[in-house]
Order: structure tokens, then sequence, then C-alpha cells
């Protein structure tokens, strides 16, 4: 996992916010990746799974002004006192310092959701019944990711089965180096806008440390100081206003207006 | 029916009465059980917690029902280690309400986590860093000490006295005493402060976040002395309400008068400590992580009048009755300043977990709001009814109050 600057890499993302159109697509090639069930019939937007939602912000702006900008989120990989790795009690959740991804371990996972409470993204979710699949699409289901029970918190990964079938890939050439071509999570290659950009950020040479050193990149709620390495990028200035500004209210529930 | 158990000397209601007493707790404490078999066999769908909203009801209970159970820890560290002896007349009664929060704590906690079964793995492989890793050691050692203080007690009942190797363990219970008070002591300051910690470190939610001082966050002194506060009161208010229940004097007026005082200093000190620390959150803290404090109560549910009521209504103002001789002798002053100081810190709580989980962080993120469902519910006031139904059997059975004897005999 060696790159060529540093001893570990430093997986990240750059998505570019001026070219995601909101079509999901991430979104579904994600759980059909990671085995995430769908939901039960009554499940809702704060019940269901899914590591990865995009979120319409609307500029507030009146026509021929007005703008929306899709906003995937998901967990961002803090690599800085990351929030959800101290609060566990049982160890379940572990950095991984050959990648910098953050792992979730479900066999270990209590379910006692301090991890989902101390998550500023809002970027963990819980198995509040048991993972259920039509019959018939329990055949589609990806035989290098296990499902998780219920009981248990889960999150995005950065795809860890196609880590891990990269890294056999490249020892069965005798490389202990993974190719970059050979590790690409389920949402980047999904994204038929090219939206999202993934690689070391380790490696200055390439895309996505280039992306993520460039004008108008930002991150979201970075001065809680968690270092997350997941960049967005917009060239609309009220895009990036509203990344760098805090709590937003809508008038009905601001009392003060 | 049950005279032969009532110990010698006390006067209690017909078997009938008490039967009739106990019955309506003990169908509320069924449904409970039933919701929490619910809870446990289907799965937490049963709850109105959500992804977003991950700690609700159960939660503010536990921190609840452990502050106010701090008056076992509290109690007995003023009698057995500063030797204020006037506080014999209570300390049966303030472990028997020790035991009753915290274990009803942990069986909460129980339903509340996804897999209980694995709640040994906090003790086979620990995360140290872990607030809550903190927790659950002291908690489950502090319930041990609980339960070993508690032996005594149902030992001194009537019948089980006849057995001399019993006798022979109570008094031998009776030695160690003080050593389980210190120990006790040691751990209510670990889990109490814990407790505290658990929303102090989040950095995540700067609604919560605060400054270290040492290695932990303020709250975890905060929530320190404002259980020292909360305990003394709901000894006090426990001990009122038996009283008026069973219509007899169970303590001498000058224990009230010493648990008003003790919660009084406590809760003086708490407001202090409190107020500085909302003034170094509001100027320093939040304002650093890009989150202006006075946004947080700029919304129509949680205004500043939180915040007010919080620290003054129910803090400086009940504090300030309880240290003030003339108005604590008056005893409507006195159990009212003790309800408030018991409702303030049970805001407290309300405030760390509810609205911590309410305000957003992204910033197009919106409000979020919360009910409880009725399975929360019912397991809550299953604890109640758990609460009630223990404290009952022990007041019938044991010697709960020793002066109640003597105060029979004026």
């Amino acid at each position: 996992m060696d790159s060529e600057h540093g001893k570990n890499a430093r997986f990240g993302m750059v998505i570019d916010l001026d070219r995601c159109d909101g079509c999901g697509a991430c979104m579904i090639a994600c759980a059909v990746e990671n085995n995430v069930p769908p939901g039960h019939a009554s499940a809702t937007e704060r019940t269901g799974i899914t590591w990865m939602r995009v979120a319409a912000v609307e500029s507030g702006q009146e026509y021929p002004a007005a703008d929306v900008a899709f906003v995937p989120m998901f967990c961002q990989q803090c690599e800085n006192e990351t929030p959800c790795i101290s609060v566990c009690p049982q160890n379940a959740v572990e950095i991984d310092p050959a990648t910098g991804i953050v792992g979730q371990i479900p066999q270990r996972c209590l379910g006692c959701r301090y991890c989902m409470t101390a998550c500023p993204y809002h970027a963990r979710y819980f198995n509040w019944r048991d993972p259920a699949w039509p019959e018939g699409m329990d055949r589609q289901l990806n035989p290098d990711v296990s499902p998780r029970m219920r009981g248990v918190a889960e999150k995005c990964n950065f795809c860890h089965g196609r880590l891990h079938a990269a890294k056999a890939k490249a020892a069965a050439k005798g490389s202990r180096e993974i190719d970059p071509a050979d590790y690409v999570p389920a949402c980047v290659e999904s994204c038929f806008q090219n939206a999202i950009v993934f690689g070391d950020l380790n490696d200055h040479e390439s895309e996505v440390a280039k992306l993520a050193r460039g004008a108008d990149t930002f991150r979201f709620l970075s001065r809680l100081g968690s270092e997350p390495k997941v960049y967005f990028h917009s060239t609309r200035p009220w895009v990036k206003e509203m990344a760098e500004s805090t709590l937003t209210r809508s008038k009905k529930e601001n009392g003060h207006g | 029916m049950d005279s032969t158990l009532i110990p010698r000397g006390l006067e209690r209601a017909s078997f009938g009465k008490f039967l009739l007493w106990i019955l309506p707790w003990a169908a509320l404490f069924g449904v409970g059980l039933y919701a929490m078999y619910l809870c446990l066999a289907d799965g937490l769908y049963h709850t109105n917690m959500d992804n977003r909203f991950a700690f609700g009801l159960w939660i503010y209970l536990d921190l609840t029902v452990i502050a106010l159970g701090a008056g076992a820890f509290f109690t007995g560290f003023l009698l057995y280690i500063l030797h204020r002896r006037e506080l014999s007349a209570v300390i049966n009664s303030a472990v028997v309400l020790g035991l009753i929060c915290y274990s009803g704590a942990v069986v909460v906690l129980m339903v509340d986590v996804g897999q209980p079964l694995r709640a040994w793995f906090t003790f086979w492989h620990p995360n140290v860093h872990s607030m809550l890793t903190e927790v659950t050691f002291c908690l489950t050692c502090y319930l041990l000490v609980l339960a070993i203080e508690y032996a005594p007690i149902v030992l001194k009942n009537r019948r089980l006295r006849q057995v001399p190797r019993f006798l022979a363990f109570e008094f031998e219970l009776h030695k160690v005493m003080p050593v389980l008070a210190g120990v006790g002591t040691f751990l209510s300051f670990f889990h109490q402060g814990s407790l505290g910690g658990l929303y102090g470190v989040l950095r995540g939610r700067p609604f919560a976040f605060r400054e270290e001082l040492g290695i932990w966050p303020s709250t975890f002194f905060l929530f320190v002395v404002s259980a020292a506060a909360a305990g003394p009161s709901f000894v006090l208010l426990t001990t009122w309400l038996v009283q008026k229940i069973t219509r007899k004097q169970l303590v001498e007026n000058e224990v009230f008068m010493f648990l008003g005082k003790v919660s009084g200093i406590m809760l003086l000190v708490y407001v202090f400590l409190k107020a500085v620390d909302t003034l170094v959150w509001i100027n320093s803290t939040s304002p650093a992580a890009g989150f202006p404090a006075f946004e947080y109560y700029a919304r129509t549910s949680f205004g500043t009048w939180i915040l007010f009521t919080e620290i003054v209504l129910l803090g400086l103002v009940p504090a300030l009755i309880l240290v003030s001789g003339r108005l604590r002798a008056k005893p409507a002053w006195l159990f009212s300043a003790a309800l408030m100081t018991c409702l303030g810190i049970m805001l407290n709580r309300f405030v760390m977990t509810i609205q911590t989980l309410a305000l957003p962080t992204l910033p197009f993120d919106e409000f979020l709001s919360y009910a409880p469902s009725w399975e929360e519910v019912a397991t809550f006031l299953a604890v109640l009814a758990y609460g009630v139904l223990i404290y009952s059997l022990t007041f019938r059975y044991t010697v709960l109050f020793p002066q109640e004897r003597d105060l029979l005999k004026h």
C-alpha cells in the first residue's frame, strides 16, 4: 500500500458539486455493492439505511437566480481525532493506518449508537430490524461483502470488498502495490457525470490530490478540526458560502425570523 | 397474613391494603416487560429513535435516574467518611433508592443496545479512550457495591434474623460498610463524571462539546457536582413522600433540614461552575468550532428560556432557599426547593441528551424532532413501577428508617 511520497496511503475523494445532477446512481451502486438491504415498507428517510445520501440544497433565491446543488453525504473519513473512533466502547471502529480508511467492525458492535451521536455528518446508520431481501433479490448479493445483522451500526468504508479484491489481484502478480485502476469504489464507477474523483491523497501527482489542493475546493464542517478526507468542489459562490456556514434554519422553525 | 415478616414494633397496613397498593404498579411493570420483550425479540424499530436521533427517552432516563440515585453514594460518603451521624436515619433508604436507580438504568441500557449479548465485549476488549467504557466499568462495579450494601437491610428482616449464619453475615457486612462507602464514592465520582463526559467529548456536536480540564471535559465535573446536589434532595423528597403516603413520621425534622442544607450547598457550587462553564462555552468553545452559540437558541422549541430555567429558576433559586436556614425551616419551602433541585437536574440531562441531538450540524440539515413510542414510554414507566415495588416491599418487611420505631413511641 506504499505510495511514492509516503509510507502509507490516504484514500480520499473530491466531489464536483457543479457536475452532480442528483441522479442517485451512486446511492444505488453503493447499496448493491455493499449488500445494503432494501428499506422496509415502513422505513423513512431517517430509519432506512443508505451509506450515501444525496441532499438537494436550494440557494434560496428567486427565479431566475434560483439554483440547486446536490450534495452527496457519506462517511467523510475523518483522520484527526476521528469522532466515532474514540467514543466506541469496544473498539468496533478503527482507522487503518495503511489506507487511512475508517472501518466499522459489525461483529464487535454493541449497537449502543454512541458513534452515531458523535458523527457530525450523520453518516452512520443503524440496523433497526433484521435485514431482508425480497425473494430473488438475494441472489444478487455481493459474495465479497458480509451483510450486517440487526442491532449494529454501519457506514461507508470506501468499498472495502473492492480494496481486498485489488490487493488479491496485486498479490497474484507478486506485488504489494495495488494498481489504482483496480480499486475504484462503486459510487465513483457509477457516476456518469464523472463528478467523483477517488485516489491516494498522499500521492501528490494523483488527480485527487491535485483537485483537493485546488481552488474552489472545500470541506464541510472543517472548523471542527476532524480533517475529513472527502473534499467538495464548486465554483458557485453560494455553494461555498453554504458549506462554510453553520446552522441554517427555515423561517418556519425560526421563531425570531 | 404476613405479620410474622413485619419488623417488631412497626405498624404496617393490612396485607389486603398493601396488595391493592402494589397491584397497579405490578400491572404497569408487566406492560413494561412486554414492551421490553418486543424490542429485544423483534428489534429496536419498535422505538421512535432513528439514525439521526440515535439516543432518546431511555438514555435520558439513564442519565436522570443515575443523578437522582447519587443520594446513595453521597449519603454514604457523608455518614461513613465524614461521620455525619444524623444521616444514619436515611442511609438505608438512600441505598435502596440507589440500587433501584442503578439497576433500573442497567436493565434499560440492555434493552437500548442493539446487541445486548455482546455487552461483555466492553470488558474483553475495551476502548480505554471511550467515556462509555468508563461508565460501563464503574456502573457495573458500583451496582455490585450497592447490592452488597442492600444485603444487610434485607438480612435485618425478622424471619431472616432467625438464621444464625445470616445474623453473623450481616454483622460482618456492617464492619465493612465504611470501606464500601469509600469504594462507592470513588466509583460514583467516575461514572457520574463519565456520564457528563459522554457528551462533553463530542467534538462533532458543538452544542455539547466542552473544553478539557485535565483529561476530562468540564461536563465531567459538572455532572459529579450536580449529582451530589440532586441525590440528597431526592432522598429528602422520597422520604417526605413515604411519610405522606404512610401517614407516619419516619425521620426527625432535623434530618430533612440537614439533607436540604447539603443539597443547597452543592447546588450553589454547581450553579456557579455551570455559569462559568456556560460563559466560556458561549464566548470561546462554540465559536471556535464555527458555531455562534446564540444560533442554538434561535429556535421556537429551545430558546434561551431553557438556559434561564436550568441555571436560574431551577438552579440558583432553590440553592438560595436551601442554604437559607430561615427558609429551610419552613417545610413548604424546603420540599419545594428540593423538588426544584431535582427538576433542574432532570432538565439539564434533557438538554444534554435531547437538545444536543435535535440541533443539526450540517448547514443544509434542519432541526429534528423526536417523540418516544409507546414501547419506550412503557419501558420508562416500568422502571418507575419497579422502583415503587422494590421500595414498598423493602419498607414493609425491613427497617428502612431506624428512627421510625422511636418516633412511633412518642
